[in-house]
């Protein structure tokens, strides 16, 4: 059974978009605290963020909408995915106890690549750039699964897999001994069929904010269909 | 290489780009010692770029003391940014990239990586906000003549913050091919030391020309600050000289240094301004150049242990500079180094160096305006 992780970004109404997204078949909801200027995005999530930091959704707002969305779907783990700034100016050690308190289960720092702060427990992402050496530590320093970024490039809808991802996944499955799941560029039943096939779960991000204008209901369906797919 | 300064610098950036600074830490410490990389920077800085520039006295400005400019705005292109894109082109060319990203505020580094791209038959492509393309609209059209693509960004601030953001989007898609030509000392390793070392030139020339002028060094050494470029050149010229004093002037409404807080921006720790969140704060600046939320590792490390004092001028100061200045002196500085002339003016001490990086034709809308 192939792992689906589905990324919301942290909003009043995450707890309940995180259920439908648990009923429609997620394994794993990411919550993205919103950063104003977040490097590794494309438009949707950076609009999101913008929207998100426009409703006052600060660092402590965002852990209280991760600490109810715990309480909605408490078997489901919830990872935040925020970049460093929010931490450095949190604190990484408070930041980090605090996710833990709010119910969350590890998290992702887009901008903290292996190597800095290895004291931090994280996802750690991998790249098609990243040589064997750099996928040999992220895979020795990650806290559970590592995430595969299939393109070079931001977040965001793709027309295809990225044509680097069986590569990147024949690399990291000599070099690495935990679950490999790929994210960015798949937004499709097809994209998350073909992506699944090579590794051990998918990412799906700027497509399910999207799917989530439309509601808990939208945002069920579309994950029941990636779900079907894998 | 020096990859952090104190508690700041360091690589706060997605993975996607960390073998490609790794190999530009190789090609830079590479270019460092080879004699061939030397040569080549120095033919295109006096042949093309116009180095050395000239060291000015000007006794009509501020009567009561000598004031000396390092005059960058004679540089071709008008501003300091070509000895860094320059440099950096070269660099580019060694590690077989073809095509060049870049930021801009004011417009002076998109004309010099417009210039420099030119000159070596590189794709350019030059990210802008909106606001600045407005207020800097002859160098929008400088960089179009140069064969460069302007790439409006309307997002945030619409100024040199988004700018920065989608240049380096843009690197993370485009990696294999693409160089990133940052303007400033800022950003992820080994970029802070590149720029300022490539932007030593400044402080090397003027500590011998002042030298020869006056047979002695300055007492004060003046220069602005908004990522920091021309400061940390013209600074390390005299960082050594314990008797110098040297002063960083960071326009008031966007004094990373004077007000900001320890943050990340843009792949490095530095003091930037930001809210207790971590949320980066917009800048306010009448000049484009300096209307930038954060500032080079660097210069905050030399904050922290004392060496530079930075001190804030308003865009009403520098704005009466900037007319004084072409009145008595017959010199049209652009809005960035007219906040340095606006403290220099009012300083104790009698011999006083300031950096003038850049001339104000491009300002002269803006000016007029007000």
């Amino acid at each position: 059974m192939k792992t689906l992780v589905i990324y919301l970004m942290a909003e009043p109404e995450t707890p309940e978009l995180a259920r439908a997204a648990v009923e429609g078949g997620a394994d794993i909801v990411e919550i993205g605290f919103p950063f104003s200027d977040p490097l590794a995005d494309g438009p949707v999530i950076r609009r999101a963020a913008e929207r998100a930091l426009a409703r006052g959704m600060r660092t402590r707002q965002c852990l209280d909408v991760l600490e109810r969305t715990h309480e909605v779907v408490p078997d489901t783990a919830l990872v935040p995915m925020t970049y460093a700034s929010i931490l450095e100016a949190y604190g990484w050690e408070r930041f980090a106890a605090d996710v833990e308190a709010a119910g969350g289960a590890s998290m992702i720092v887009a901008d903290l690549p292996a190597g800095e702060r290895p004291d931090l427990r994280r996802v750690q992402l991998v790249a098609p750039t990243s040589t064997d050496e750099r996928i040999a530590l992220a895979g020795a320093q990650t806290d559970g699964w590592l995430y595969l970024v299939t393109v070079a490039g931001t977040t965001g809808a793709r027309g295809e897999v990225s044509p680097a991802l069986p590569g990147l996944v024949e690399r990291a499955r000599r070099l690495v001994d935990v679950p490999l799941y790929a994210g960015f560029g798949i937004s499709t039943p097809d994209h998350a069929r073909a992506a699944a096939s090579l590794a051990d779960g998918i990412v799906v991000g700027s497509r399910a904010l999207q799917e989530a204008e439309g509601g808990p209901d939208a945002l069920r369906e579309y994950v029941a269909s990636l779900r079907a797919a894998i | 290489m020096t990859t952090t300064f104190g508690a700041y610098g360091g690589r706060y950036v997605p993975e996607t780009l960390i073998p490609a600074l790794d190999e530009l830490t190789a090609g830079w410490e590479a270019a460092k010692e080879d004699d061939a990389f030397h040569a080549e920077l120095h033919q295109l800085l006096t042949t093309y770029a116009g180095r050395p520039t000239p060291l000015t006295l000007i006794e009509r400005f501020a009567p009561d003391k000598r004031i000396y400019l390092k005059r960058e705005d004679l540089l071709h292109t008008g501003a300091h940014k070509l000895n860094n894109a320059l440099g950096q082109a070269v660099l580019a060319r060694r590690l077989g990239k073809h095509r060049i990203v870049a930021e801009t505020g004011a417009g002076q580094h998109g004309v010099a990586t417009a210039t420099v791209c030119a000159r070596f038959g590189l794709e350019c492509v030059v990210y802008m906000g909106e606001e600045d393309m407005r207020r800097q609209q002859p160098n929008v059209e400088r960089m179009g003549l140069l064969g460069a693509e302007v790439r409006p960004v309307d997002f945030g601030t619409k100024t040199l913050k988004e700018a920065t953001s989608e240049a380096i989007r843009d690197w993370i898609t485009n990696v294999d091919t693409t160089h990133y030509l940052i303007g400033s000392c800022v950003g992820p390793a080994p970029y802070p030391e590149i720029v300022r070392e490539l932007q030593r030139v400044i402080g090397n020339e003027a500590r011998e020309q002042i030298l020869a002028a006056e047979g002695r060094l300055p007492e004060v050494v003046v220069a602005c600050v908004g990522g920091g470029s021309n400061a940390i050149g013209l600074f390390y010229g005299f960082l050594e000289d314990a008797d110098v004093k040297i002063v960083g002037v960071e326009a008031a409404g966007a004094a990373s240094l004077g007000t900001g807080r320890t943050g990340v921006l843009h792949g490095a720790r530095s003091s930037v301004l930001a809210d207790e969140d971590g949320q980066i704060a917009d800048a306010h600046s009448i000049s484009a150049g300096l209307d930038y939320p954060g500032v080079g590792p660097e210069h905050a490390y030399l904050r922290d242990i004392g060496r530079v004092e930075y001190v804030g001028a308003t865009d009403a100061e520098a704005l009466a500079s900037f007319r004084d200045l072409a009145r008595t002196e017959g010199i049209i500085p652009a809005l960035e180094p007219s906040h340095a002339l606006a403290r220099a003016r009012e300083m104790k001490g009698e011999l006083i160096l300031v950096g003038l990086s850049g001339r104000g034709d491009k300002d002269l809308a803006e000016v007029l305006r007000q």
